[in-house]
């Protein structure tokens, strides 16, 4: 009964996108990222250390297995946005790109104007271009009329595990594009990635809540659960809430 | 003659490529993507290109994160 997550022209069975961040060692990672289920995961843009000869992260990462997303993150220019965009699909042969540009180093909040300027640049050159952005549906709009694969509104600061702040603004989301709506940042735990996918979401991106977690693999499988659990909820069509009590059992038959 | 790799100084030799760069480096091309002076090198012509006295460049590859 379940169809497929499409964005662009790829294809995925998994819902749930995880980072490969912030994990205690490369082991926990490779551990949690199995447990996740996840397809996708993100990588960031950084200098190769030339001080010391260290392996490659990607050493860690089936790159046959997952499909890497390579993000923006640190860029607080749209300049900036567009050449890390850039040197990363010089890096790994692909058009996908998460574009995040922040605005400020305390909230971690997009920059809207810088997003949409950097957005209109790589879809011009060809990415498949998933913007981090605000919970803002006309942010989500504008997006889309740029040619945007996908949109990520943030649930809550990164890293802030506050969970779905205003599940309004995401089902606005959801009802004003027809791209694919990811829900990325501030997912803390496994009822937060459920309420998204209540709501409708496409699929959530993930960090810090697996990674900073006690057990992140155990929290990677819970994770995974939440949001099968969430997606399948949402197709099933959940009961109207209603303010009284109606019984379950039959009124019929009772004894005297 | 001297240029400026990831932030840092160095010295290297006159007429040097960016494939000739990469191996004084001790550092694979695999994965990796460089920019001289805000212009990405592709990979093709990492033989061919020549750097020369003040260049800054970036040598990037993908890390952890979200």
């Amino acid at each position: 009964m379940e169809e497929a997550l499409k964005i662009g022209k790829r294809v995925f069975k998994s819902r749930l996108m995880v980072g490969t961040g912030k994990y205690p060692t490369n082991e926990i990672m490779k551990k949690a990222l199995d447990a996740s289920g996840a397809e996708v995961v993100t990588v960031a843009v950084r200098r190769v250390n030339l001080d010391r000869t260290r392996a490659s992260m990607l050493d860690h990462i089936d790159t046959k297995k997952f499909t890497l997303l390579p993000n923006t993150a640190g860029c607080y220019t749209a300049a900036d946005a567009i050449r890390t965009a850039m040197l990363a699909r010089e890096a790994l042969e692909t058009e996908f790109v998460k574009l995040e540009v922040l605005g400020d180093e305390k909230t971690l909040f997009p920059d809207n104007e810088a997003l949409l300027e950097s957005a209109r640049v790589l879809v011009k050159e060809g990415f498949s271009v998933l913007p981090y952005t605000n919970d803002d549906p006309i942010m989500a709009r504008k997006l889309e009329d740029l040619g945007c694969a996908a949109v990520m509104p943030l649930a809550a600061p990164i890293g802030s595990g506050l969970g779905i702040r205003n599940p309004h603004n995401i089902r606005i989301i959801l009802e004003t594009v027809k791209v694919p709506v990811i829900v990325d940042a501030g997912v803390g735990t496994a009822s937060d990635a459920a309420v998204a996918m209540e709501l409708g979401c496409h699929g959530i991106l993930m960090n810090t809540g697996i990674a900073g977690a006690k057990d992140p693999v155990g929290m990677a499988k819970a994770m995974r659960l939440a949001v099968e659990a969430g997606r399948l909820a949402y197709l099933s069509g959940r009961i109207p809430k209603k303010l009284y009590a109606s019984a379950s059992s039959p009124l019929q038959g009772l004894i005297e | 003659m001297k240029i400026r790799v990831n932030g840092q100084a160095r010295d290297v030799e006159d007429g040097v490529t960016v494939k000739g760069l990469l191996a004084a480096l001790d550092i694979k091309p695999q994965g990796i993507a460089i920019d001289i002076n805000r212009e990405i090198v592709p990979k093709s012509r990492f033989e061919e290109t020549l750097i020369k006295e003040d260049d800054v460049i970036e040598i990037v590859r993908m890390t952890g994160g979200g």
